[in-house]
C-alpha cells in the first residue's frame, strides 16, 4: 500500500509543477508594471521602486522564478496591502471557515444525490427517476449565488425560519476556543450546545446552497453507473442465485456503482471550491473566497494569488485524496499497481 | 424520431439536397422532442432580445428616475425598478446582448482554439499530444472558476480579459472531446485512402478528420455555452468584468442581492431568472442536439 501512495504521489508533482508555473507567469503578464500594481493604486514613485526591488523584479526572469519558488517553500506569499497582514497567516486563519461549509454542503450533497440516484435507477422510469432528471437539468442551469438569495429571501425574510446571512456566526454567540477550526466540531468539543446549535443555523443556508449545485453531477453519474452496473452480468448471477434484492443493491452493485461516483468527486471538488467564492459573498462569509474577493476589489494583487495558488493546491491533494480512497474501494487498482 | 422513419421507408426518397435538406433537418430537430422545441423557442427569444433589445425596450435602461425608485412589478414597470429608478424589464433585456456576445465569443474561440489543438493531438499524436496534453493537464489542474478569477485579476479588469478567461478553462474539455474523435479516426480506411491517393496530413485532417468531428463539436458548443454564461455571470458578479450601470445579468444580481435582506426581491430575481433560462435553454438545446448526432451518450 504504501508504495501505491508513494506512486500516486509522484503522479501530483507535475500538476503542482504546473500550478506554481502557471501562478508565478499570472503576476508577470499583469498589463503595464507589476510594481506599481503590487504597491496599490496610490503609490509613491519611490515606494514602487521599493516593491520593484522588494519583489526582484530588477533581476532576470528564471532569476525571478527562483526567487519565488524559494519564497513560496518558505511559505511567504507576500502581505496583503489593505490588512498589512502576511497573506499565508490570513488564508490559514480563514481556512477552516471555507473548509466547514464546503465539507458540509458536500456532505448534504452525497446524502440526498446518491440515495436519488440509486432510486432513480433501479425504479428507472417512475416518478423518482423523472424527479431525477428534473434535479439534474434545472441543477446545473442555477447560477450558485442566484440559488442562495432566493433562499435568504425565502428562508430569512419571508419564513424567518434562518438568522440573518451575516458570517459564521451571530453577534449574539462568541467562537468556540479554536481545535479544528471548525465550529460545529469546537463547539461540541467545548460542550457548547447553545453555540453549536448558532453555527449550525448560519451554516444550513449557505450548505445548502453548494449542496443544491452539487447535486445534479453526483445524482446524474450515480444513476448512470448504478444502471450499467445492474445490468451486467454478475448482478444477473447474484440474483440468479437467489440472493435479496437489498443484499444485491447494495452489497454487490452499490460497491462497484460507486467508482464512477468518486471520479466524479474530482470535478465536483472543482466546481464547490469555485462556487465556495460566490457563496461566501452572498452570505458574507468569512472564509478564503471572501477574502479573495475583497482584495480583488481594492486591487489587492498579492492575496488574489496567494489565493489562486492556495486553491490550486488543495484541489491536487484533493485530487491526489480521491484517488487513494479509490484504491481503498476498489482492489483491483491496488493489484495493478 | 417519426419524421426519420416516414423518410426512411418512402421508396423513392432521395436525399434532399442544399437549402430544403438543412429547413428538413432543423424541423426533424425542432418538432422531434418537445423539450428540444420549447428551448429552441427559447433560443430565437434570446437571439432576439440580443440583436434588437435596446429596439425594443419601453424605458432607456440607464435612465435614472429616483421618484419611481424600488418599485415593486406593476403595469409600468413589469419587472419594477431598481434603487436607481430604472426600469429593470428594460435593463434585463439590453443585458441580453453583453452576456450572450461574452458567451458567443469564448466559445467560438474556445472552439477554434481547442478543435484544432485537439485534433491536431490526436491526429499525430508524439510531440503535439503530448503538449497539447499537458497544457491542458495544467489548466486541468486549477478549480476553473479560481483559474478564471486569477487570469481576470492578472490580465485586468475588462470584458475581453472575461472572454479570455472563460475561453482558458474551458480549453481542455474541448481538446480532450476534439482529441479523441480525431485518435480513432487518424488509421480508418478512409483516411488511409485519401492518404493513398497522396492527399497531404494537413489536407486529410481538414477535408476527413474536421467534417466529421464537426457535429460533436456542435453539441460542445451548446452545451458549454450555458457554462460560459454562467462563468461570465459569476465572475461579474463578485465585481470583474462588467461595471455599474452598464446592465449586465450577474452585477445586476449582485445589485439586487443588497436589497432581498429587506425583502425588496424583484431587483435580483429578474434578472438571476434570465441568466438562468438562458443556460437553460443551452443545457436543453445541447442535449436535443446530442441525442440526434450522438444518440448513444443520451442518458
Amino acid at each position: 500500500m504504501r508504495s501505491i501512495v508513494l506512486k500516486r504521489l509522484a503522479t501530483a508533482i507535475p500538476s503542482l509543477v504546473g500550478v506554481i508555473v502557471i501562478s508565478f507567469l499570472l503576476t508577470r503578464v499583469l498589463p503595464g508594471d507589476t510594481a506599481s500594481y503590487f504597491a496599490g493604486p496610490a503609490a509613491t514613485p519611490q515606494a514602487i521602486a521599493e516593491v520593484r526591488k522588494q519583489l526582484g523584479l530588477d533581476k532576470s526572469l528564471p532569476e525571478q522564478f527562483a526567487r519565488y519558488v524559494v519564497d513560496l517553500a518558505h511559505g511567504d506569499l507576500g502581505n496583503s496591502l489593505t490588512t498589512g497582514q502576511p497573506v499565508v497567516t490570513e488564508i490559514a486563519n480563514r481556512l477552516p471557515a471555507s473548509g466547514e461549509l464546503t465539507l458540509l454542503g458536500l456532505l448534504f450533497a452525497l446524502g440526498i444525490a446518491v440515495p436519488l440516484g440509486i432510486l432513480a435507477a433501479i425504479r428507472e422510469g417512475s416518478w423518482i427517476d423523472h424527479l431525477c432528471r428534473v434535479i439534474v437539468t434545472t441543477g446545473v442551469s442555477l447560477p450558485v449565488f442566484f440559488t442562495g438569495l432566493l433562499l435568504v429571501y425565502l428562508f430569512y425574510f419571508r419564513l424567518g425560519w434562518s438568522p440573518a446571512p451575516l458570517g459564521r456566526l451571530d453577534v449574539f454567540y462568541s467562537a468556540p476556543p479554536q481545535v479544528t477550526g471548525f465550529y460545529l466540531i469546537d463547539s461540541l468539543i467545548a460542550r457548547d450546545f447553545e453555540t453549536f446549535r448558532a453555527a449550525l443555523a448560519q451554516l444550513i443556508l449557505p450548505a445548502a446552497t453548494l449542496a443544491i449545485f452539487s447535486l445534479a453531477p453526483l445524482s446524474r453519474i450515480t444513476r448512470g453507473s448504478m444502471l450499467a452496473v445492474m445490468g451486467s452480468d454478475f448482478v444477473r448471477t447474484a440474483r440468479a442465485s437467489g440472493l435479496t434484492p437489498k443484499t444485491v443493491i447494495l452489497t454487490y452493485a452499490f460497491r462497484n456503482a460507486m467508482l464512477p461516483v468518486i471520479t466524479t468527486l474530482g470535478m465536483v471538488f472543482s466546481f464547490l471550491l469555485g462556487a465556495n467564492v460566490l457563496v461566501e459573498k452572498v452570505f458574507a462569509w468569512p472564509g478564503i473566497g471572501s477574502y479573495a474577493v475583497e482584495a480583488l476589489i481594492a486591487s489587492d494583487y498579492a492575496p488574489v494569488q496567494g489565493f489562486v495558488l492556495a486553491m490550486a493546491i488543495l484541489y491536487v491533494a484533493l485530487n491526489l485524496m480521491i484517488d487513494l480512497l479509490y484504491g481503498v474501494i476498489d482492489p483491483r487498482v491496488r493489484l495493478e499497481a | 424520431m417519426t419524421a426519420l422513419d416516414t423518410t426512411a421507408v418512402e421508396p423513392d426518397a432521395r436525399p434532399a439536397t442544399g437549402l430544403s435538406a438543412t429547413l428538413k433537418h432543423a424541423r426533424h430537430v425542432v418538432t422531434g422532442n418537445p423539450i428540444t422545441g420549447f428551448s429552441f423557442t427559447l433560443f430565437i427569444l434570446l437571439v432576439v432580445c440580443a440583436l434588437f433589445g435596446p429596439f425594443l425596450v419601453p424605458y432607456d435602461p440607464l435612465a435614472t428616475n429616483t421618484a419611481v425608485a424600488l418599485k415593486p412589478p406593476s403595469l409600468h414597470h413589469l419587472m419594477g425598478t431598481d434603487q436607481l429608478g430604472r426600469d429593470l424589464l428594460s435593463r434585463v433585456i439590453v443585458a441580453t446582448r453583453l452576456d450572450m456576445a461574452v458567451a458567443v465569443f469564448s466559445v467560438a474561440l474556445v472552439f477554434v482554439l481547442g478543435g484544432i489543438s485537439g485534433i491536431a493531438a490526436g491526429y499525430f499524436g508524439g510531440w503535439t499530444d503530448r503538449l497539447v496534453g499537458r497544457l491542458s493537464d495544467t489548466i486541468m489542474a486549477f478549480p476553473l472558476f479560481v483559474l478564471a478569477m486569477g487570469i481576470v485579476a492578472a490580465l485586468g479588469n475588462t470584458v475581453t480579459n472575461i472572454i479570455i478567461a472563460t475561453t482558458i478553462i474551458n480549453y481542455p474539455l474541448y481538446v480532450r472531446i476534439a482529441r479523441a474523435e480525431a485518435n480513432v479516426r487518424r488509421n480508418a480506411g478512409f483516411v488511409q485512402a485519401a492518404r493513398l491517393s497522396g492527399n497531404g496530413e494537413i489536407r486529410i485532417l481538414l477535408t476527413q478528420i474536421l467534417p466529421i468531428i464537426l457535429p460533436i463539436m456542435m453539441v460542445q458548443m451548446s452545451l458549454t455555452m450555458g457554462y460560459a454564461i454562467l462563468n461570465a455571470a459569476g465572475l461579474s458578479f463578485i465585481g470583474l468584468g462588467v461595471r455599474p450601470p452598464t446592465p449586465e445579468w450577474g452585477i445586476m444580481v449582485a445589485e439586487g442581492a443588497a436589497f432581498i435582506v429587506s425583502g425588496e426581491w424583484w431587483i435580483a430575481l429578474f434578472p438571476g431568472l434570465a441568466l438562468m433560462l438562458a443556460v437553460f435553454c443551452f443545457n436543453l438545446l445541447g442535449d436535443g442536439l446530442r441525442d440526434i448526432v450522438d444518440p448513444q451518450r443520451r442518458t
